[in-house]
């Protein structure tokens, strides 16, 4: 790559917040450094990866909002966690997570259990009770 | 409390683990550059695991294990490192605050889903990132992370879930920093030791999931994914092959360029002018990789299911293979005879 081929395509997804770092060629054949806001087929992928990010949040809000799952699920999506690892930041079995997840075990979890999860979260306990009603994007 | 700041010199990096140890060894009287700590360290690799899913999706690498390039430069360069992981977090917290204290800036690793500085976009579970920490105010440490482009400050609440993610790899609220550095270090010895293993790891593990041979193994099953998987898997599985390739700290080309300028770099260090002509022909070989990538991409934004298109990518992919089995092959033999 030629220092002057070192990609610079934003978008609006990274808001002009990526500066990378990048090594290409001068004109002499030196090896130099030069900053890439971005690279279109990078800006593909992060979206995409996204993309299934917020169709889950998306998912799992619509079954909370149903009644048919706790919020936990909810939030569990907006982390980016599955079972295995909300588990592993609950030091708890998966099996019991699981178990969170039916709305009606979720009303008799101690308040212990309740703040534990809302620190996992970094939310307070009042939202981990109440899932937002309207879209939710990251 | 607070103390006196260490005047700590932060030079933006591609890569994380080798800009910490550039960063760090340049502080302890060490200057070497970001693509020199990834040569001497052997961090060039290729490796792609089907069966290891994350999220579902195989997991392919560009480069060796996180943490191995630091303890081959280390290794290699005769550097005494200190490093610690703590069960208990008030233990690693005292541990870092005791050597912050004593003038000392730390390596750490950290969880990128964590670090509220870093761009929310690029914030995924990706547990093996390296920053230092070079003192601490009130509440809040210094940090020169080495992908930004300048220090910033974390609050210590933040730092300390970004120490203790979970997942794999736990960092267990991993640190380090170097002990003592020798006075006369025979470079030369460190740059063949370095590519050796490189071109070995590259050329001589026998197995196909290691090495260009791996990267062979990918393309085959790349060829048939419209079919095996479908449509949407198999973009994903595309976009995360691009994701691994070209996000922050790979340097574009998934570490092929970062490797080459350290061809460069060393065959002007230790005279050898062939270093510099296999340099030039990575970075080939890393425009094709780049080629790849933007052809992997438009797949990816048509959602096509197109069988020939793969195929194409497929093609590219046995390209970069033969390439690099030319270069490491050459870099393999030519090393011994200096």
């Amino acid at each position: 790559m030629k220092k002057n081929e070192v990609p610079q395509d934003g978008n609006n997804l990274v808001k002009g917040e990526s500066n990378w770092m990048n090594y290409a060629v001068d004109q002499n054949g030196e090896y130099v450094q030069e900053i890439s806001i971005g690279w279109e087929p990078e800006n593909i992928a992060l979206e995409q990866a996204w993309e299934v990010v917020n169709e889950k949040i998306n998912e799992a809000q619509k079954k909370v909002l149903a009644g048919q799952l706790s919020p936990i699920a909810f939030y569990m999506e907006v982390n980016i966690m599955d079972i295995p690892l909300l588990a592993n930041y609950m030091d708890k079995y998966q099996w019991q997570v699981r178990r969170h997840l039916q709305p009606d075990i979720f009303k008799q979890l101690s308040e212990e259990t309740l703040d534990k999860y809302a620190y996992v979260f970094k939310i307070s306990r009042t939202e981990l009770m109440n899932v937002p009603t309207n879209k939710n994007t990251k | 409390m607070s103390i006196a700041p260490i005047s700590f010199e932060h030079h933006q990096s591609a890569h994380c683990e080798n800009g910490v140890i550039s960063n760090l060894f340049r502080y302890n009287g060490l200057p070497i550059s970001e693509p020199m700590a990834f040569g001497l360290g052997s961090g060039l690799f290729f490796t792609h695991l089907p069966f290891l899913k994350v999220n579902g999706i195989p997991g392919t690498s560009y480069r060796i294990w996180p943490g191995l390039i630091f303890k081959r430069v280390s290794k290699s360069l005769g550097i005494e490192m200190y490093s610690e992981s703590f069960r208990n977090q008030q233990k690693a917290k005292d541990a870092l605050d005791s050597a912050l204290d004593k003038g000392i800036p730390v390596g750490l690793v950290t969880s990128v889903f964590y670090l509220p500085y870093l761009p929310a976009v690029f914030r995924f579970h990706f547990n093996a990132h390296n920053i230092v920490v070079y003192g601490r105010e009130c509440d809040n440490y210094l940090v020169s992370d080495p992908v930004m482009g300048a220090v910033t400050t974390i609050h210590k609440d933040d730092l300390m879930r970004a120490r203790y993610a979970k997942g794999v790899p736990e960092p267990n609220g991993k640190m380090y920093y170097p002990t003592h550095i020798p006075q006369n270090i025979d470079f030369k010895k460190a740059i063949i030791k370095g590519i050796s293993k490189t071109a070995s790891d590259m050329t001589e593990i026998p197995l196909p999931i290691f090495g260009t041979k791996a990267i062979r193994y990918l393309a085959k099953k790349l060829k048939n994914y419209p079919a095996d998987l479908g449509d949407r898997k198999a973009t994903l599985y595309l976009g995360n092959l691009i994701r691994m390739q070209e996000e922050i700290g790979t340097g574009g080309a998934g570490f092929r360029f970062i490797y080459a300028a350290f061809l460069q770099e060393a065959g002007k260090l230790i005279n050898q002018e062939w270093l510099i002509e296999q340099s030039v022909a990575l970075t080939k070989t890393g425009d094709l990789w780049r080629d790849f990538a933007f052809k992997a991409g438009r797949i990816c934004k048509n959602r096509s299911t197109d069988g020939t298109s793969y195929k194409e990518l497929s093609e590219i992919l046995i390209e970069c293979s033969y390439q690099e089995d030319k270069i490491f092959g050459e870099l393999h033999k030519q090393i011994k005879k200096i």
